[in-house]
């Protein structure tokens, strides 16, 4: 067991499959030379040569499309987006073609693509570089989308998003990738995508949430304990397909919610898991489900703004303490 | 009895005008001859002679050194290709086909002259009005007409549709539905073929409203700056649905927008013209071949009948007379009248040709009506490749509750 950064992780994750597998390429900006505008692909093009690892233009639908041409003539592109804010741009080539073709083509042509780079709030980057997405792409059929929280999670997922055979949206985060750090097997493992996972075991209440929100929900248990409430952390680790039976399964035994999110709230991820929630636990809940989610507006640049609009751990334990005071006792 | 057949033709699917004289006189001497086409970079400068791919000099020839046989196979296919999608806009009338239907009539002469030259190992990929495409590439008109009809037995099983014809065993790469979004997708194929290495070439046709998009740009920059194999067809009908290019593009040339790219080759044929476009098609799969320099072919064309079947075959935006003025120019007839007067085709051979070519549109039409719809499961089969495709399954199951 070694420790790694999240960033090192996936540069981990890169590597092996790259070594592994010759049709898995790296494609988008300062991805080579640059050793990638957040040194996740640092040393690669040294490694592979430009072919592997390719230096974009400034062109994100291009070098998205790119990829999906790629992938269904049997190659396995990476395809790295400095932000998913940048990718708004590539949306078309996401939507319309990764996540189509399968199904449009009456299953001749499976598109095995990775997308992946850094979403949600960093420092102070304001509002057209602050955004989360993990539910615009969950909402896509065709798609499967990752947001891992660990390096541990990042490694095992980006591993197995490489080889799945259809389009993965894989959301890091820029915050994470020097500030997380945690144990990585030495060698091979997998994380198979579609898989939550207990973060912390606890019985008085479920907080579900994903990617930075783990963290900050453990932190709210963390400080929980000490008021006596028992908090159980599920770490979604996949989006799409959402995990249900895990999340399910918590709550019957807890009886109580709180769904976390970075995001905005409407029609955000934890609307989802709430629906699922309601459908498949009602008659276990004591107490209406809470969610934390960003603020429903444009991330602002001012310091003090920022902090008022980002989920942090203080909302996920002030919805905790809601929740378990609330409802049946 | 011959001018009657030819006059059909060119009147393209419910036209109501197949009977006018000045048409037909004016499409008989409407012949130009091969070659003159105009083969030129963009800056004016003559191409340099391409290489013969082993046939005699193609350029002595005013036939490009086919045979008498493939003379009139590249003239097969585009009657193959007119005569089917009158069936098809018929069956459209009848309500036997939904949605959209873009009608390719009066095009013929591009997917014939250039898909006939690609290898089997090369591909093909082109925007929605994709039917002709699929049948010049080899794509069965039963299965071309049962896609159309929604039916399991079309080339992408009742799932695409008129828009997204699809043949992996025919490295049909699709038909796609939005405006320019296929283009980064050919540079991807073209990418793939260097980095194994290989000497195919992908062929991407698209619209004359492409060159205005974003990814137009992009794929050709990418295509050019690292030399990738592909042929860049625009076939340049003049409008992008309602809307004449000269009124919205702020250059007069088309070809000129390729200009831009160094690296890249870029012309301009007269896409009416079978052997023109044919020959423009085989240099630029030589130079893709040789030294993967991309090309961008554009081939002024026209269409016969509206943007889709929703329109009326002229509408607001163009005249009668313009329509006309094209259909005198036929790519068919023009065609024809070239291998008759050379004799390499007879006009019984031609009756025959066209004889076969209805009978096989009709033949289509009823495979597609024998055969079955999609089982309900079918909408869940092709989402994802995996087995996740019955978790999404299990995931709707509640609706059936209350169904």
């Amino acid at each position: 067991m070694a420790v790694l950064s999240y960033r090192e992780a996936l540069n981990a994750a890169l590597r092996e499959e790259m070594a592994r597998d010759e049709s898995v390429f790296v494609i988008g900006e300062e991805v080579g030379e640059y050793d990638g505008a957040y040194k996740v692909t640092k040393g690669l093009l040294d490694e592979y040569g430009e072919w592997r690892v390719r230096d974009a233009p400034i062109a994100e639908l291009g070098f998205a499309g790119l990829g999906v041409g790629a992938a269904m003539v049997g190659l396995r592109p990476v395809v790295e987006f400095m932000t998913w804010n940048f990718a708004l741009l590539a949306i078309d080539e996401v939507v319309n073609a990764a996540a189509k073709l399968y199904q449009m083509s009456g299953g001749q042509y499976n598109v095995p693509i990775v997308f992946r780079g850094p979403g949600g709030a960093a420092l102070q980057l304001a509002a057209q570089h602050s955004q989360s997405f993990e539910s615009w792409y969950g909402n896509v059929p065709g798609l499967k989308v990752v947001a891992p929280a660990t390096a541990h999670d990042a490694k095992g997922l980006l591993k197995s998003s490489i080889r799945d055979n259809d389009p993965v949206v894989f959301i890091e985060s820029e915050l994470m990738y020097n500030t997380v750090k945690d144990e990585v097997p030495d060698g091979e493992y997998l994380i198979p995508i579609g898989s939550a996972e207990v973060k912390r075991a606890g019985t008085d209440v479920t907080v579900v949430a994903h990617s930075k929100m783990v963290h900050q929900s453990l932190a709210a248990a963390t400080k929980l304990a000490d008021e006596g409430i028992d908090v159980e952390v599920v770490d979604l680790r996949t989006i799409r397909p959402l995990d249900v039976p895990t999340v399910v399964e918590s709550v019957r035994k807890t009886n109580r919610a709180v769904v976390v999110e970075e995001g905005w709230p409407a029609f955000g991820v934890g609307a989802q898991i709430v629906d699922d929630i309601q459908r498949e636990a009602f008659d276990w809940l004591d107490a209406p489900i809470a969610r934390v989610s960003g603020l429903d507006v444009p991330m602002p640049y001012a310091k003090n703004l920022e902090k008022l609009v980002f989920p942090n751990a203080g909302h996920v334990a002030a919805a905790i303490r809601h929740v378990c005071t609330s409802g049946r006792a | 009895m011959t001018g009657e057949s030819a006059e059909s033709i060119a009147s393209g699917a419910g036209a109501g005008d197949a009977g006018d004289p000045e048409l037909q006189a004016a499409g008989d001497s409407g012949v130009e001859a091969a070659g003159d086409s105009g083969l030129q970079a963009a800056d004016g400068t003559e191409l340099a002679a391409p290489p013969t791919n082993g046939r005699p000099d193609s350029r002595a020839d005013a036939f490009l050194g086919l045979t008498r046989e493939e003379c009139r196979e590249h003239l097969r296919l585009m009657i193959l290709a007119r005569r089917f999608e009158e069936k098809a806009a018929e069956a459209y009338q009848m309500g036997k086909i939904g949605g959209f239907c873009h009608l390719y009539i009066g095009q013929e002469a591009v997917a014939a002259g250039t898909i006939p030259p690609l290898r089997a190992d090369d591909y093909v990929i082109t925007a929605y009005r994709d039917h002709a495409q699929a049948l010049v590439r080899g794509i069965s008109p039963g299965s071309v007409m049962a896609e159309l009809f929604g039916r399991v037995d079309g080339c992408s099983k009742g799932l695409g549709g008129s828009m997204h014809m699809f043949d992996r065993s025919l490295n049909f790469l699709g038909g796609h539905g939005i405006v320019g979004s296929h283009l980064p997708l050919a540079i991807g194929v073209g990418y793939a073929i260097r980095y194994r290495d290989g000497d195919q070439v992908c062929l991407c046709c698209f619209g004359d409203s492409v060159v205005n998009i974003g990814a137009f740009h992009e794929s050709l920059n990418m295509a050019a700056r690292w030399k990738l194999p592909v042929v860049f067809v625009l076939e340049n009908n003049s409008y992008g649905m309602g809307t004449d290019i000269h009124r919205v593009t702020a250059v007069e040339e088309l070809k000129d927008r390729g200009g831009a790219y160094d690296g890249l080759v870029s012309l301009d044929v007269d896409g009416m013209d079978v052997l023109a476009v044919r020959q423009a098609m085989e240099d630029a799969i030589a130079r893709a071949r040789s030294d993967k320099t991309p090309s961008f072919i554009e081939a002024r064309c026209y269409r016969y009948m509206g943007h889709s079947m929703a329109d009326p075959s002229h509408g607001t935006y163009r005249t009668r007379e313009e329509v006309e003025r094209w259909r005198s120019d036929d790519a068919i007839l023009q065609f024809r009248r070239k291998l008759i007067d050379a004799g390499r085709l007879s006009e019984e051979e031609y009756e025959t040709l066209d004889r076969e070519a209805i009978a096989e549109a009709e033949a289509a039409v009823e495979f597609a009506d024998r055969s079955p719809v999609p089982d309900p499961d079918a909408a869940y089969r092709y989402v994802y490749s995996d087995e996740y495709r019955h978790d999404i399954r299990r995931r709707d199951a509640w609706r059936g509750e209350f169904g």
